[in-house]
């Protein structure tokens, strides 16, 4: 240690750390800590401006980390491993289950027109067909929505490990049930949006490319 | 060339709205003859059983995918002459070229009308 530092209090600090050995035989932390601030403290004056600057942000940048553990140590991270994320799975899962039951009543009533239109003459035969044949293009919903919210439902579990690492990197606390993020599949992507992918037509051109 | 539509047709989907639908569809353009699979493995499965003039098949299934049981058809030497379509959702670029190289027959697209269903039918099996 450099002769003539001085402590925080302007005593020259081999001094005052001789005091303190004289005063208090055994170390204290409390004592131990002044002596460090002491020592940072004449560190300053050999910092050039720029490495003043630069220690101040970093320390600021320290208490700036030390609130945000604090404000997500605070957050109630189980409700959200627990509660809300669970409960939206269970709701999209029983909108999957609703819609395949009405499907399902669609798609039998089709099947006992179909089976009329057997009993009756030609030309409401083909009507009745005709009817049927639309309702049975427009059921194919079910399947297409299904998919989508198997994404949605996929989405959220990433959401949800996702949450739960940072909240235990800050918190300092294990989350109670800390979801895997499914592994992405290969060329299984599930519907698209409109504008994002082919249609029919152009899924005939790129097959007929290949001929 | 006329089309046998008393061929036995397997039709896969993990949807049993989807089989349902699918059948519905074909018996409306007089293929009765329909058996159903949930997935790769029991379609395999009954295609090693019995004779089948056309497979249509959904790709998202598991443990097998529809893509899987076709690379497993046409390595199989009994079987790699079925006609075989793919009705997906998957409708992107890098799908349709997958299925092509692994000798898919023709590709439909969910949504999908029963005039498309019935035109690759046709398609596939030497009519269109």
């Amino acid at each position: 240690m450099a002769d003539g530092m001085m402590s925080a209090g302007g005593m020259p600090l081999q001094k005052r750390l001789d005091e303190l050995r004289a005063e208090y035989p055994a170390a204290r932390p409390d004592l131990v800590a002044d002596v460090v601030r002491a020592v940072l403290s004449t560190m300053r004056g050999d910092l050039t401006a720029t490495e003043t600057s630069l220690l101040g942000e970093v320390e600021e940048l320290g208490r700036t980390i030390a609130t945000a553990k604090a404000e997500i140590a605070a957050l109630q991270v189980s409700d959200i491993n627990a509660r809300h994320i669970p409960s939206a799975t269970d709701e999209l899962d029983a909108i999957v289950a609703h819609t395949a039951a009405a499907t399902e009543a669609i798609l039998e009533t089709c099947e006992t027109l179909d089976r009329v239109a057997g009993e009756v003459s030609a030309e409401m035969a083909q009507a009745l067909q005709d009817a049927t044949t639309r309702i049975y293009e427009a059921c194919s919903f079910q399947d297409i929505t299904g998919q989508r919210i198997t994404k949605v439902v996929a989405t959220l579990k990433i959401i949800d490990a996702k949450v739960a690492m940072i909240v235990g990197t800050f918190s300092g606390r294990r989350p109670s049930d800390v979801v895997s993020a499914p592994a992405p599949v290969m060329l299984e992507n599930g519907p698209q949006l409109p504008g994002q992918a082919m249609d029919q037509s152009d899924i005939d051109k790129l097959l007929a490319s290949f001929d | 060339m006329l089309i046998d539509k008393a061929m036995n047709v397997l039709i896969v989907d993990d949807y049993k709205t989807m089989l349902r639908i699918i059948r519905n569809l074909l018996k409306q353009i007089d293929f009765n003859n329909v058996e159903e699979a949930t997935d790769g493995v029991e379609a395999l499965a009954k295609m090693r059983t019995n004779n089948f003039g056309l497979v249509i098949s959904d790709w998202n299934m598991a443990p097998m995918t529809g893509l899987q049981l076709l690379q497993e058809v046409r390595a199989d030497a009994r079987l790699k002459q079925t006609p075989f379509i793919m009705i997906t959702a998957e409708s992107k670029t890098e799908n349709v070229i997958a299925a092509k190289q692994a000798g898919v027959s023709n590709y439909i697209v969910k949504p999908f009308n029963a005039e498309t269903l019935k035109d690759k039918i046709e398609k596939v099996l030497g009519h269109g």
